[in-house]
């Protein structure tokens, strides 16, 4: 499955649900505000494994309106729309926190 | 592959309209069938012909109309949920006739139905992706 967070990690607790969640499989990916917790900041370490694993993604553009380009935390993917898309196609069922 | 979307939440509120419109242009892009599009809560907004953003803005509500997703029957698969839009003061020419009111604001590249589509999206798309609050 495919999970998508859309809020900060500082704003709303979605991230942390969704990783209370998810099954082995699942990958994350990180669109608006919710590109805030890919920078590396006081919560990258609720990433930092599945990063490892490659199953964490973010999108490109929301990174940069947020000028974090620099800190993306290591092993988080970006990726630009139609990435997106391709997430949602390889994953199957797509499932937002907001 | 069939890709549905459903959309929770105004233009210009967040960023979820704006995001599902470019996720939409890029699945077109690729290839892929938007089967439909959702609006739901305050997503009906996107769907008002009255709005004027700034000239340097970008338009949302035109956004969408220019993706001009149909069916084979040439009827609009922008969706607007029907209570939904009617709480929000959303009517077309049938909803305004039936509750008294003079004029309509559905932007004609989207029509109003009820929660079945949404449902109905859900059944015969691949996949259903929610933006919003």
């Amino acid at each position: 499955m495919l999970h998508t967070v859309n809020k900060s990690v500082f704003e709303r607790n979605s991230l942390q649900s969704c990783l209370n969640t998810i099954d082995d499989s699942s990958v994350i990916l990180l669109i608006e505000d919710g590109v805030i917790s890919a920078a590396k900041n006081t919560k990258s370490s609720l990433l930092a494994d599945l990063a490892a694993e490659g199953r964490v993604f973010a999108l490109q553009g929301d990174v940069e309106a947020r000028g974090i380009s620099s800190k993306v935390a290591d092993n988080i993917k970006l990726v630009d729309y139609e990435g997106f898309v391709d997430l949602v196609v390889e994953h199957g069922t797509a499932v937002s926190w907001v | 592959m069939k890709i549905s979307i459903q959309i929770n939440e105004g233009p210009y509120q967040h960023q979820a309209s704006d995001t599902a419109y470019q996720f939409a242009k890029a699945a077109i892009a690729k290839g892929h069938e938007i089967f439909r599009v959702f609006f739901y809560h305050d997503g009906v907004d996107n769907a008002t012909r009255f709005t004027v953003p700034p000239q340097d803005d970008r338009h949302i509500v035109n956004n969408w109309a220019s993706l001009d997703i149909k069916n084979a029957e040439g009827e609009p698969e922008l969706v607007v949920c029907i209570a939904a839009a009617l709480r929000r003061g959303l009517v077309d020419d049938s909803e305004a006739q039936k509750n008294g009111i003079e004029g309509n604001n559905i932007h004609p590249a989207f029509r109003i139905s009820g929660l079945g589509q949404l449902i109905e999206a859900g059944i015969q798309s691949d996949r259903l992706v929610v933006f919003g609050d």
